[in-house]
């Protein structure tokens, strides 16, 4: 039986008579993939700021590696070992791909081996040609890959990402896939995605929510055959 | 990368001692000494805000501990060594406290601005106010608005009566600027440095990295008012009087006009544009046709306008292009002769 990697534990979060997140209580296993969907709103957004430190929960506790992380500050849980990847595409703009990659392989290695991850780091997303230009000058699918650089740089054994497709072309979306494929190799994933059929080609366990609760956690397949969440989502989509 | 910077240090080193020697026969070396003070001023702002993204608006109150600083320790001590020590030490550790309360207490950078802004205010009064015989630090007598006249100026070190001004203090001076501008650009190099750049760029990206960005500010902030407390021991030496203007908004203000002007994110802008700018100060201090906080004004309006990125990165662009097209008739020469050898 694999360890679990990260726990939630009756995890709420109000804003003023507002619940965005009701008891929710997660468990991930190393090396799990883990999709959260829902409607507009649901929750998972601000369940994924609780749990890389940027929201602090009303109520509940947040445990990685059985160790209890509510409260504590973001910078803290990334130190742990936890790669975070924002919804809002978030870089530092004005420095090069190399050096924000850099950047993220220097918080677990000095200096030289920071630079040598993060020319592998470079090489094995194919940012070569790019390496050495702004962040500011980049399309968006580029940023996002860059972003995944950033992630993966740390060598980190629980990654979140928020909408890691969003806004990406088909192929994009694809080599987006296999990237975190093979990032379950060594981490855990969590993942917060609007886009159905990617998370279909990943064909994990997905768990919906759906007014700040969890209504279902299963396999993306069963999942999309239910027809409760085809009510509550999807068909609201179509 | 290593090379990279062994060329670069090469490079300042040359430059550094070129200007140093250069420099006094353009312009008297007393007024020079004052320049070189407020360059290294403008140079601790230009760290923190050009590099490290903290507006702070009270450099001046760094700037004027480190002056008082050294002053009240030499009345007590009787020489100026230690007293240089403690201009830095006494800035910086005030810096420590400070940035801790701001950048662990989450504020705002606007807030920021506001707060240094009212402590360079609070020093100000409250060292105004110090007129009584009362206030005394150790032997020496605060002076309110008088200030502090007639403390021992810098001496050798371990030879008190072997005192530094004049021309030797010029170069001092300059040497110190040079030993604090290689420090700078050490540190900019280094991860610290690096990485307080990526805070500047995207603070919250940089502390989902595991980074505590709440320490990194506060430790830069620091070194800041450090490089602006030796500034200040620099100035007092130099005046031999140290006033509460020294803390006063017109000096905070002028700082950051400096670095805008001179160019932010560089080394060099704000030293250039101190320079130029308290140059430009003491030249118009010598007619009473236009008032001095005018043309101050007024030049910070156009550079603004026409030159938002400041002196120094216009004139490596203007050195780039020079060097561009001295070059580029050069590679259109050879490339026919390459034809031919193909041929």
């Amino acid at each position: 039986m694999a360890e679990t990697v990260l726990e939630t534990e009756g995890l709420t979060m109000r804003f003023g008579g507002v619940v965005a997140v009701d008891n929710v209580s997660l468990k991930l296993k190393a090396r799990e993939l883990r999709c959260l969907i829902g409607p507009n709103g649901a929750g998972k957004s601000t369940c994924f700021k609780c749990l890389c430190g940027l929201l602090t929960p009303t109520d509940g506790r947040v445990f990685l590696r059985g160790e209890e992380t509510t409260g504590w500050e973001p910078h803290q849980i990334a130190a742990l070992g936890v790669g975070i990847k924002m919804q809002v595409s978030s870089v530092m703009d004005g420095l090069s791909v190399h050096e924000n990659i850099w950047m993220a392989a220097r918080r677990f290695n000095d200096t030289q081996a920071a630079r040598r991850k993060a020319d592998e780091v470079i090489e094995r997303l194919a940012l070569g040609p790019i390496a050495r230009t702004e962040l500011g000058r980049l399309a968006h699918g580029e940023r996002q890959r860059v972003e995944l650089g950033i992630v993966m740089a740390a060598d980190p054994w629980l990654v979140l990402l928020d909408e890691p497709a969003a806004g990406m072309t088909a192929d994009e979306v694809a080599r987006m896939g296999e990237v975190i494929r093979e990032m379950t190799r060594s981490a855990a994933v969590v993942i917060v995605e609007h886009d159905m059929q990617f998370i279909r080609s990943l064909a994990s366990t997905v768990t919906v929510f759906h007014r700040g609760r969890v209504l279902m956690e299963d396999h993306v397949d069963r999942v999309m055959s239910d027809p409760v969440v085809r009510d509550v989502y999807l068909g609201k989509r179509a | 990368m290593r090379g990279d910077a062994r060329r670069d240090t090469a490079f300042i080193l040359i430059a550094g001692v070129v200007l140093i020697f250069f420099m006094p026969l353009l312009i008297d070396t007393h007024v020079l000494t004052l320049l070189i003070a407020y360059g290294m001023l403008a140079l601790s702002l230009g760290l923190i805000w050009g590099f490290g993204g903290v507006l702070c608006f009270g450099q001046a109150a760094f700037f004027g501990l480190g002056a008082y600083t050294f002053a009240v320790a030499g009345i007590n001590l009787g020489e100026s060594t230690l007293p240089v020590i403690l201009a830095v030490l006494v800035p910086a550790v005030f810096a420590l406290a400070l940035g801790a309360m701001m950048f662990y207490g989450r504020l705002g950078d606007v807030y920021l601005a506001v707060i240094t802004l009212v402590v360079t205010l609070i020093l100000f009064r409250w060292i105004n106010s110090t007129a009584g015989p009362e206030y005394t630090i150790g032997v020496a007598r605060l002076g309110g608005f008088n200030g502090i006249p007639g403390f021992p100026i810098l001496n050798v070190p371990g030879r008190p009566e072997l005192m530094i001004w004049g021309e030797t203090l010029y170069y001092v001076a300059a040497v110190s600027l040079l030993v604090v501008f290689l420090l700078v650009t050490w540190l900019l190099r280094s991860s610290f440095g690096r990485i307080a750049v990526g805070i500047r760029e995207n603070e919250e990206r940089v502390s989902l990295l595991g980074f505590d960005i709440r320490a990194r500010k506060t430790i830069l902030f620091a070194i800041g008012a450090a490089i602006a407390g030796l500034a200040g021991a620099l100035y007092a030496t130099w005046a031999e009087v140290v006033t509460p203007t020294l803390f006063s908004l017109q000096q905070s203000a002028e700082i950051i006009i400096w670095c805008i002007v001179g160019g932010l994110g560089t080394r060099f802008g704000p030293i250039l544009g101190a320079a130029a700018l308290a140059y430009l100060k003491f030249a118009l201090g010598q007619q009473a046709i236009i008032d001095n906080m005018f043309v101050l004004g007024l030049v910070l309006v156009l550079f603004v306008l026409f030159l938002p990125r400041g002196l120094a990165p216009e004139l490596a662009r203007g050195w780039h292009w020079l060097a561009g097209s001295r070059r580029r008739p050069a590679r259109r020469r050879r490339a026919p002769r390459a034809e031919v050898s193909d041929g």
